[in-house]
């Protein structure tokens, strides 16, 4: 197999195993998620607090001050991937070819060295991360074989991207190849894995805003 | 019919002076990507070659490979380098025919046995034995083998005899392969485009003349020289591409303005060769430069690469079915495992023993 031969894979049968991979598993998580139910709360909801749920959404993503005091690196290098990685993930030529081709949905693009530097500062705190993880106590103490594969699948395409596009390592074809399975192994593992907190923080923030709100807490 | 006229005494037989055989070297090294110090070694090697002998073998193709190197070489210097060369044997441009023509290469392999340099365009049928294309009476398999024997060098001119090409492309029905599929004991450069650019073709005989070697290749069997770069990255439309500019359509705005063809089905970033540089028809133009994106012709497999006129970064095949089967299975996975969630907790429930305050006052011993 060449490289050429890899990256029709890739873009053939390989993305259509994992999309498939992906959805069924994302599908099965949120049933199982939804099925466990909770208990009712029987008492009468504070006043004012109806769309707490919804609010906590947002609020949770804003800084908070005590903890950005306590835990400023891993605020730092919080936003500073997630905004890089959703510039990298959203705003590149190719990836918006993707989704006008998938879902129908397009927009313009940013030029290439605002990608590639948000891609670059995506990768740096990563990087960042992980060290911190395993230089802090209680991080590493806390931190579990999911922590540690969930970080490898996040930086693959990070990575992988960044150097085709530089043309660094491997030749292009190659590596544009191995950045859509790295792509493709994310999809297949992101319903097992933390990562499924992509969808679910919005669930988990949605249910303890609305809890609390419940309960007269101010949010 | 070869002969062992020297390529000075030739080009003097064509009225090319030294200062014209010398700048021709000049542009040989440049696209080889040689240092210009390089340019009095090629003058040299050249002035002492000796005219190879070279059997020209076309097997499933379309000659457009032949065509391409006579027409847009004649009657440019690049030509004379073949003029240089004793073509013992092709079909299209022999004068011979029938026997006297199978001869004729039967004759240059027993002369300049070890010697020759096999050039071969089209892809080899290997299907039902072969039978899909024959010369002579003899299958293509047939002939490859036999004359590859006796071949200094293998050169695979055009992405057919270098990867398969149109014939291999799905479903095959041929069974379709490339030289090096078949040959794996003899030095094999591979030319690949369709068809190849001419001056890549001369490029490389002249090297081998040069040097008595193969060029450098890189992985695919192409010289790096000619091969060592994308399209993309060499193409004139690159800075659009940098800046998000593109053309949308072949009619727009943007493709008036030559933007980008990335989303109209450029394959430009994935395809290797040195049209970008010394494109076609003397250095005329390519075909990006005439508003037409690239096919991938010089890579593997570029017939089932999907749509020419889809994006690089797009499903090769609609992903909408493998999408609503996942979905499909996901909900009914899910719902199983919610239906066994309820089930458990309703066992759990329906199990549970109620304790009652009573119950737990009861002196020790007294327990029901």
């Amino acid at each position: 197999m060449n490289d050429m031969d890899l990256l029709l894979w890739a873009r053939g049968p390989g993305l259509q195993i994992a999309l498939a991979i992906f959805i069924a598993g994302m599908l099965l998580k949120l049933f199982e998620i939804f099925s466990l139910g909770r208990k009712q709360d029987l008492s009468v909801p504070r006043p004012g607090n109806a769309a707490a749920g919804w609010k906590t959404i947002v609020s949770r993503s804003l800084p908070n001050r005590a903890l950005l005091k306590r835990t400023f690196p891993t605020y730092l290098m919080g936003y500073t991937f997630h905004i890089g990685f959703f510039i990298a993930l959203l705003f590149a030529a190719p990836h918006i070819q993707l989704f006008r081709n998938t879902v129908g949905l397009g927009w313009p693009a940013l030029p290439n060295p605002l990608v590639d530097g948000a891609s670059l500062l995506a990768i740096v705190a990563l990087l960042l991360m992980l060290a911190y993880r395993l230089l802090h106590p209680v991080k590493r103490f806390l931190s579990t074989f999911d922590d540690y594969a969930s970080w490898a699948l996040t930086l693959a395409p990070l990575l992988s991207g960044y150097l085709a596009f530089h043309h660094l390592l491997l030749p292009y074809t190659l590596m544009l190849a191995l950045h859509i399975l790295s792509v493709e192994l994310l999809l297949v593992f992101m319903p097992f894995t933390k990562l499924f907190h992509t969808v679910s923080l919005f669930i988990a923030r949605w249910y303890n805003g609305d809890a609390l709100g419940h309960k007269g807490a101010r949010l | 019919m070869s002969d062992k006229l020297s390529l000075p005494v030739i080009l003097q037989a064509h009225g090319i002076s030294r200062r014209k055989f010398l700048t021709f070297c000049g542009s040989l090294a440049t696209l080889m990507a040689l240092p210009e110090s390089m340019v009095p070694a090629i003058a040299a090697a050249l002035e002492k070659a000796q005219r190879p002998s070279v059997i020209w073998l076309s097997f499933q193709e379309c000659t457009g490979c032949t065509e391409s190197l006579t027409r847009s070489h004649s009657p440019t210097l690049e030509s004379l380098i073949l003029n240089a060369i004793s073509l013992d044997y092709h079909h299209t441009l022999q004068a011979a025919s029938g026997e006297a023509a199978e001869a004729a290469r039967l004759a240059a392999m027993r002369q300049f046995y070890g010697k020759y340099l096999l050039v071969v365009d089209g892809s080899i049928p290997t299907g039902d034995g072969g039978v899909y294309s024959t010369i002579a009476g003899i299958s293509n398999l047939d002939m490859l083998q036999e004359t590859a024997k006796g071949a200094a060098a293998i050169v695979a001119v055009g992405t057919c005899a270098a990867f398969g090409g149109l014939p291999h492309a799905h479903p095959n029905p041929t069974g379709a392969v490339a030289v090096s599929d078949i040959i794996r004991d003899k030095p094999i450069i591979n030319i690949s485009g369709c068809p190849p650019i001419p001056v890549v073709i001369t490029g490389v005989l002249a090297h081998y003349l040069t040097f008595g070697a193969i060029p450098e290749l890189d992985a695919l069997g192409r010289p790096k020289a000619f091969y060592g770069e994308s399209i993309h990255d060499r193409c004139y439309r690159r800075p659009f591409y940098d800046q998000g500019k593109f053309a949308k359509t072949f009619d727009d705005e943007g493709a008036r303005n030559g933007w980008c063809l990335f989303e109209l089905g450029c394959k430009g970033p994935t395809t290797f060769n040195a049209c970008a540089t010394t494109k076609w028809n003397q250095g005329t133009s390519f075909p990006i430069e005439s508003g037409h994106g690239c096919l991938g012709c010089s890579e593997p497999n570029f017939w089932d690469a999907g749509s020419f006129y889809q994006a690089l970064s797009t499903p090769l095949t609609p992903v909408g079915r493998a999408a609503a089967v996942a979905a499909a299975a996901g909900i009914v996975g899910g719902a199983a495992i919610a239906m066994h969630n309820r089930h458990t907790k309703a066992a759990a429930e329906s199990g549970h023993q109620t304790v009652t305050v009573k119950d737990l006052e009861k002196p020790p011993g007294e327990e029901k």
